[in-house]
């Protein structure tokens, strides 16, 4: 155990250093929310309570593009190129293999959040989290459940050339319907039923309540319940689904 | 510990109804440069991965170092190289970087940098694998395949791609190989290749071994020499066992009717030949098992 422990902590300081070799990646992954961030916040001079609520809005994009996007496009990728394939030959065991590849990801994910709450704070007069812990819960949480639906995914695309458009096709309609940018408090009533059954929503509510409401955990039980119940589900496929090659 | 480094009976692969690997049988010997041999569409990269451990057999008994692939964990996989032609790695790691990473998984590794000058890739270990030529990249991946050290290695058409003097390179690090007592299983579609570096061929065609034995001892059924020469109405080619007996023979009636015969020469078919009489489309070329030599 300690050796696949040891190997782990290997594998995800490589996967750091591959990841910042990549411009493109690295780019989308933390310059692209941030970037949204400030272009709404300016573009529609938005009032206190619309800030409050684009600055977890797009903390939530930031986990599901670290999480979800960028790690299905890496495991479409190590597949394609050949390298699961080696791996699986060297004696490296597969959970350091992947506990490197999505820690790499959810370290990412983590990142992105304290970067985008501190830019709230200081930028755009968001209070400092009101709950730590149900921030804490509600990232790793959310992480889990968008890394495990983005191995699943990972298993559906084809090729390397096809996965943005699979990916695209569900990242971004979700970002529309789920409260991103803008209160989804008026959504048609289908919509808001769709957006309750995905992810995405409850990640955000969550973090309004850990930044801006300060309601607590208590308050985010079904939204935690639906969170886990996409991780299981995701997990079930990546795992029931998974190929090498 | 086993004589043998690898033993294959009977074995079967079936995708669905279509049966890739028939029923073949051979050993790798210790220490030995074994060539599997083959157009493509034979089989030779379904048996190989099934030896790997990457697919698994329909029927048959498989033993790599003494262990079942389908069922060996992390200490099979210390033991053994694999180069593979779909195996890639991480385009922008340096060669340093890939082969330390990848050293990192074993428990005695070679060192690095002496494994990056085993390969001839001495002076390009600041450069991305992506920066690599193709030639370069298939050195990479021998590197990557030694760095643990491994008794047996696995190679897959390790030179198809290559230019001639990467080939001369990839030659010489496997002639190396053996003399470091490494086990080798190669395949190849190359026939010098074959010739060059195998201690024993089996040549397979449809899933099914029809001839194996050294390069040297591999000949067509039809005749183990040929002898030529320029004749009134074009070469002349005759096949026979006994060359001693057919030069004496023509010779001499050639020097009774004064006449020379120009050009005259005698040959061993090449592995060449027999490889183009084995696996040339008609099924009478197939070898019934107990003409195999063991």
């Amino acid at each position: 155990m300690s050796t696949t422990a040891t190997l782990a902590w290997r594998e995800f300081r490589f996967q750091r250093r591959m990841f910042w070799r990549n411009p493109t990646a690295a780019f989308f992954t933390f310059v692209l929310p941030v970037f949204f961030l400030i272009l709404i916040a300016t573009v529609f001079s938005l009032k206190q309570s619309d800030l409050n609520q684009l600055v977890p809005g797009i903390a939530g994009m930031a986990v599901m593009s670290a999480t979800f996007v960028s790690l299905t496009y890496n495991l479409v990728f190590i597949r394609e190129q050949g390298i699961l394939k080696r791996i699986r030959g060297t004696p490296e065991p597969m959970g350091s293999y992947f506990g490197g590849v999505i820690s790499n990801s959810i370290w990412n994910a983590i990142l992105q959040v304290v970067i985008i709450v501190v830019l709230g704070h200081v930028f755009y007069s968001v209070p400092w989290p009101q709950d730590w812990i149900e921030l804490v819960v509600i990232t790793v949480i959310g992480v889990a459940a968008f890394a495990s639906l983005g191995i699943a995914m990972a298993q559906a695309i084809p090729n390397f050339d096809s996965a943005p458009a699979y990916v695209n096709a569900i990242f971004l309609p979700m970002l529309f319907i789920s409260g991103t940018f803008y209160s989804t408090d008026h959504l048609p009533r289908a919509i808001a039923a769709i957006a309750s059954a995905l992810p995405l929503k409850h990640i955000i509510d969550g973090l309004y309540g850990a930044l801006v409401s300060g309601k607590g955990l208590e308050h985010h039980v079904p939204a935690i319940l639906v969170l886990l119940g996409w991780c299981a589900i995701g997990l079930f496929l990546a795992v029931r689904y998974f190929r090498w090659e | 510990m086993p004589p043998n480094a690898i033993e294959v009976r009977e074995l079967h692969k079936s995708y669905g109804r279509f049966e890739a690997v028939r029923g073949i049988s051979f050993e790798v010997k210790r220490g030995e440069v074994f060539g599997l041999l083959g157009p493509n569409g034979a089989g030779k990269t379904t048996t190989v991965e099934i030896l790997e451990g990457y697919r698994e057999r329909s029927a048959g008994e498989v033993s790599v170092l003494g262990f079942d692939p389908d069922h060996a964990g992390m200490e099979l996989k210390q033991r053994v190289g694999v180069v593979l032609q779909t195996m890639g790695f991480y385009p922008n790691a340096t060669v340093r970087e890939s082969v330390e990473h990848v050293a990192g998984f074993y428990p005695s590794p070679r060192d690095v940098r002496e494994t990056i000058a085993l390969v001839g890739l001495d002076g390009t270990e600041d450069k991305r694998a992506r920066q690599l030529s193709g030639g370069q990249r298939r050195r990479l991946d021998l590197a990557l395949a030694l760095v643990g050290d491994p008794e047996l290695i696995f190679l897959d058409e390790p030179t198809t791609g290559f230019d001639p003097a990467a080939r001369r390179t990839a030659w010489s690090v496997i002639r190396r190989l053996k003399e470091l007592e490494k086990t080798v299983l190669l395949t190849t579609h190359y026939l010098d290749e074959a010739q060059e570096l195998a201690d024993r061929v089996a040549i397979i065609k449809n899933g099914l071994i029809i001839a194996a034995g050294p390069p040297s001892e591999l000949t067509p059924a039809s005749a183990s020499y040929r002898v030529s020469y320029d004749g009134d109405g074009g070469r002349v080619e005759l096949e026979t066992d006994d060359p001693t007996e057919l030069l004496h023979r023509i010779t001499s009636e050639a020097l009774a009717r004064g006449d020379r015969l120009r050009n005259l020469s005698v040959s061993r078919p090449t592995l060449e030949d027999v490889y183009l009489e084995l696996t040339a489309e008609e099924e009478s070329a197939a070898v019934t098992p107990e003409s195999v030599p063991t």
